[in-house]
């Protein structure tokens, strides 16, 4: 008896270490990414269903397997719940060997994920989020920031805007964290370019009706209203905008515009409206090959999020395969070291603080008729290399070296 | 400033009449029926996307939706009651309630997944676009046309239910169903009819609403609130409180946004607290 | 007297058995999930005290629970306080709380007094939002665990889970004292006919508000509780969706039973984690769990239970 208890002890013990030394490649024998996204809240269509494919288009494209090992995708609906999406993350870490989470699409559940996979040394590949403080005061040694953020959307329209002559502001902003931080950013940009803030209000989050917002904005004589909001408020602005007249006298300018929100409110509606983008499906060849890939299965052009989705996974298995193991230090490692070239970003960078720092579009709503098939949204007006974009790295980031 | 304010409380009354209408309603079938219809919002709702489905499925357009969209939701809602409603006939209110939250859950949860949350975007009729310069603010033309029809059938719901005998009738049903039916007329029948009105008239408002707002499966509950309000303040039961209330709430909540715009939100509920702590059955209500 | 008898050792077999399968939970389920069904389940016991046994339907629950959780996290976190002290802190706002609001509803009765608790959790709602400390949209986040009595450390999963436990178990024999002692007795003579207990003398709204109050705290308690495990304190918790969750987790189990609310808890949070993959079905699902439940089983799982059981002695 005591024989056959000693010889199993043995046993196990050569197993751990055989299990111990084959996790010091690949831990678990597969790379599982979760992908934590809002499915059936404000953000589902610009991520959501779409981001999960991006995702499964990036393991299919990489071939499968890293290093030899598996690649898997599971996701879940956080709801925008930052408790949800939480404790989610907690369970894949505990239970399910998730590596790597990917989008988290909003702002409060990447930062309530962030520090939980920073305590158990996994990664975050944000796309989607906005806030700066990510990549500033709350940034986490294995995070990327990928796709954008408010200040690289506001630097793109703010400034831009002001060059062509729209030099007073009026600001409608959606009265909570991102909102602010939105509308904070593209103060500084327009003060900077030479422009005026004559005037703000803001608007509970979230609103339907605007037109008490729209009067006071057609009221301080503006020649340009920032809206500070996204998603559904945005549509219902810009649709009670022209409502009311207001794009008769003056300009909108959506500071963080997607184009699942183009769609759903229509050319004749959101035309000359100018906005920001990472990305754009028409832009040039690559990326209209990769969409069409992507319409194939999703029936909707990619938002920027959801192409984020799949340029940074494509990153981080290339990571891995250089660093030859999914070990999070290394991995994060080999993501700042290598550069990011491939049809959504050219000669992008992550830096020590996890922002992408890449090059953004600055482009402008076609009106119907210069729109020529399906999905022909967007012209592009001029590209904004990734120095303009993006701030310096924020000090506030204890990983910024000084 | 005269002219800001002016044109704050202009907005503040087309707001108020919308509130009026979408509040009717529910008023009706509460002093009617003794039912909270917590799917009021998602009927609201289902009123928008028929008449989004009817344009882009059969080319049926605004002014066809306006009659047909009623009628079909009222229809549902009759269906509604005669399955599922109807059981609880005689118990507390609040399993009526429950059962009409579980009813709005199920109604947006399908619409979620067929239409996804951005929502979709109803074209203001051609009739109706641009608008008239008042000097102090552009009136649009279609919120106009908001204000005459709310007003218009907040008027003759009125009239029908204070004024007619099927008025009487149904306002005889509330005190004393038995001892109607006694006397021949068809109570159940009368029943089912009323929740497919409030229905209908709350499926209306959303066809009304489809050209102002973006037609989205979540539209209902984030106006559900509100109009609970409403009628809680003018008095469930009260067709003259809830217009009365929802004319007054679209004036104070236009002075809020003027003055402080984050607290628009829950100045609704702060004057109801108020109201309810010193009117105990709301403004025009009777106490039960 | 031998059914009540056959009830009691029954229910004291249940009781046995439950608290059985609590102590040996994170064995064979996620700590998280467990500690998350132990708080809801204290929650929806504290609303099935003043629902099924009162009679007060409170549509704003969810202030007691979002307020203590939020107070329990800036002790914690933004002062420096110990746990102990942080729970104690929460729940005696979410109890001071309820005395003000209770004072202020139960003045109306029915649907009127449902509506002015959901009017007061709205303004809960507002103020939780627009107060700079509690992070707003993002919530508040990072609450620490700090050691037990400065001695146990809480920051592994089994620890946390047996501290919830215990916490959950004084909670629930606060409500079974409650419920099985002459002023709860009292509370069911009111729901079951009021002019009744007022004509035989008892002052009712004391009652009323004692009840209410009582309610309010241990929400307070699933609360802080609840900020605890997560670490964190959102806007989800002051929502009037969570009122709208309690009243389903009560309704499903049972109003008016002991372990109705916990079943109900069990079921529900069991629900939301299981259909997470399924996006928007879980919303049509609740519901039409929801409406089974108001047209045919209206006892709730546990109450239809008892039934059963009745009718086979």
């Amino acid at each position: 008896m005591a024989r056959i208890k000693r010889n199993l002890a043995v046993t196990a013990a050569l197993a751990f270490c055989v299990a111990g030394s084959a996790a010091a490649q690949i831990s678990d024998g597969v790379v599982k990414i979760g992908v934590l996204t809002d499915m059936t809240g404000a953000y589902s269509d610009l991520a959501g269903p779409g981001s999960v494919i991006a995702a499964q288009m990036a393991a299919e494209d990489f071939g499968g397997k890293v290093l030899g090992k598996p690649i898997v995708i599971v996701s879940a609906d956080h709801q925008n719940k930052a408790d949800i999406a939480s404790s989610i993350a907690r369970k894949w870490f505990d239970e399910q060997q998730v590596d790597a989470i990917a989008d988290l699409v909003s702002s409060s559940t990447a930062l309530a994920v962030m520090p939980v996979a920073a305590e158990k040394k996994r990664i975050t590949l944000l796309s989607g989020p906005g806030s700066t403080p990510i990549a500033g005061e709350k940034c986490t040694p294995y995070n990327v920031h990928y796709t954008y953020n408010t200040y690289a959307m506001a630097a793109g329209t703010g400034r831009t805007v002001v060059q062509t002559g729209g030099k007073t502001w009026f600001f409608i902003t959606a009265d909570y964290v991102f909102g602010k931080s939105l509308e904070a950013d593209t103060t500084k940009v327009v003060v900077a370019a030479g422009g005026k803030i004559v005037g703000g209000v803001k608007a509970p989050f979230p609103t339907t009706d605007f037109s008490s917002y729209l009067l006071q904005a057609q009221g301080s004589g503006a020649q340009i209203v920032g809206l500070a909001n996204a998603g559904a408020d945005t549509i219902n602005a810009i649709k009670q905008a022209n409502e009311f007249g207001l794009t008769k006298k003056q300009n909108l300018a959506g500071l963080l515009v997607f184009l699942s929100d183009v769609h759903s409110l229509g050319l004749a509606t959101a035309k000359g409206m100018y906005l920001t983008t990472a990305f754009y499906w028409d832009r040039d060849e690559a990326s209209r090959k990769w969409s069409k890939r992507f319409f194939e299965r999703h029936k909707k052009m990619p938002t920027m999020v959801q192409a984020g989705v799949y340029s940074e996974l494509m990153h981080y298995f290339e990571a891995i395969k250089a660093a030859g193991t999914d070990d999070a230090d290394k991995v994060m490692a080999k993501m700042r070291e290598l550069p990011v070239n491939d049809f959504f970003a050219k000669n992008g960078r992550i830096g020590a603080d996890g922002l992408h720092r890449h090059d953004m579009y600055l482009a402008q709503v076609k009106s119907p008729e210069e729109s020529k098939h399906p999905w022909d949204y967007y012209k592009i007006l001029k590209t904004i290399p990734a120095a303009d974009a993006f701030e310096a790295p924020d000090p506030a980031c204890p990983l910024v070296k000084k | 400033m005269i002219q800001v304010l002016s044109g704050q409380l202009l907005i503040g009354l087309i707001n108020g009449s919308f509130y009026a209408l979408l509040s009717l309603g529910l008023a009706i079938i509460f002093g009617l029926l003794n039912v909270v219809n917590f799917a009021h919002g998602a009927q609201y709702m289902l009123g928008a996307f028929v008449a989004w489905m009817a344009l882009h499925y059969c080319g049926i357009g605004y002014w066809w939706a306006l009659i047909l969209t009623p009628l079909v939701v009222g229809l549902l809602g009759i269906v509604f009651e005669r399955l599922c409603l109807r059981r609880l006939h005689g118990l507390d209110p609040l399993y009526g309630l429950l059962l009409t939250f579980g009813l709005a859950l199920v109604l947006e949860g399908i619409f979620q997944n067929a239409f996804g949350i951005s929502g979709n975007s109803y074209p203001v009729p051609e009739a109706l676009q641009g608008g008239t310069n008042l000097g102090f603010m552009v009136l649009p033309r279609y919120r106009a046309w908001v204000v005459l029809v709310s007003m218009t059938v907040c008027f003759a719901s009125w009239f029908v239910i204070e004024k007619t005998r099927l008025g009487a009738y149904l306002r005889a049903g509330t005190e004393n169903s038995a001892l109607l039916q006694a006397f021949g007329v068809n109570v159940p029948l009368m029943f089912s009819i009323t929740y497919g009105f409030g229905a209908a008239l709350a499926a209306f408002a959303g066809v009304m609403a489809a050209p102002i707002y973006q037609v989205t499966p979540l539209m209902g509950s984030g106006v559900i609130m509100v109009v609970f309000a409403v009628v809680v303040i003018g008095g469930m039961g009260s067709i003259v409180g809830s217009i009365v209330t929802g004319l007054g709430l679209g004036l104070v909540e236009g002075l809020t946004k003027f003055l402080y715009p984050p607290a628009s939100d829950v100045v609704v509920f702060v004057v109801m607290a108020l109201v309810l702590l010193l009117r105990p059955a709301g403004l025009f209500g009777r106490q039960r | 007297m031998s059914a009540g008898r056959a009830t009691s050792v029954a229910s004291m077999w249940a009781y046995a058995l439950l608290v059985v399968l609590g102590l040996s939970a994170p064995f064979f389920a996620y700590p998280v999930f467990a500690m998350n069904v132990l708080c809801l389940a204290l929650f929806a016991s504290a609303f099935n005290l003043l629902l099924g046994y009162a009679g007060l339907l409170s549509f704003g629950h969810a202030a007691f629970l979002g307020s203590a959780a939020y107070l329990t996290g800036a002790a914690v976190k933004l002062w420096g306080l110990p746990i102990e002290l942080g729970i104690l802190a929460g729940t005696t706002v979410a109890a001071l709380l309820g005395l003000i609001f209770g004072a202020l509803a139960i003045r109306r009765s029915g649907i009127y007094f449902a509506m002015i608790t959901l009017g007061f959790a709205q303004m809960i709602y507002f103020l939780v939002l627009q107060a700079p400390w509690t992070g707003g949209e993002d919530g508040l986040q990072g609450i620490p665990r700090s050691k037990l009595l400065g001695i146990l450390g809480l920051s592994g999963n089994l620890p946390m889970y047996y501290f919830v436990f215990a916490l959950f178990l004084v909670g629930f024999w606060v409500i079974h004292r409650t419920i099985h002692s002459p002023f709860g007795q009292v509370l069911r003579a009111i729901r079951e006919n009021e002019p009744r207990a007022v004509s035989l003398g008892y002052d009712v709204d004391r009652y009323k508000l004692l009840a209410f109050v009582i309610s309010a705290g241990l929400s307070g308690l699933a609360g802080s509780m609840k900020a605890l495990v997560f670490q964190s304190a959102t806007l989800s918790d002051v929502h009037w969706h969570r009122s709208g969750q309690v009243v389903l987790m009560t309704l499903l189990g049972g109003m008016g039973t002991p372990l109705g609310p916990v079943v109900g808890a069990l079921v529900v949070v069991g629900l939301e984690n299981y259909l997470a993959s399924y996006g928007s079905w879980v919303t049509v699902i609740t519901g039409g769990v929801f409406m089974a439940c108001v047209l045919s089983f209206r006892r709730g799982i546990v109450g239809e239970v008892l039934a059963l059981m009745k009718r086979s002695f």
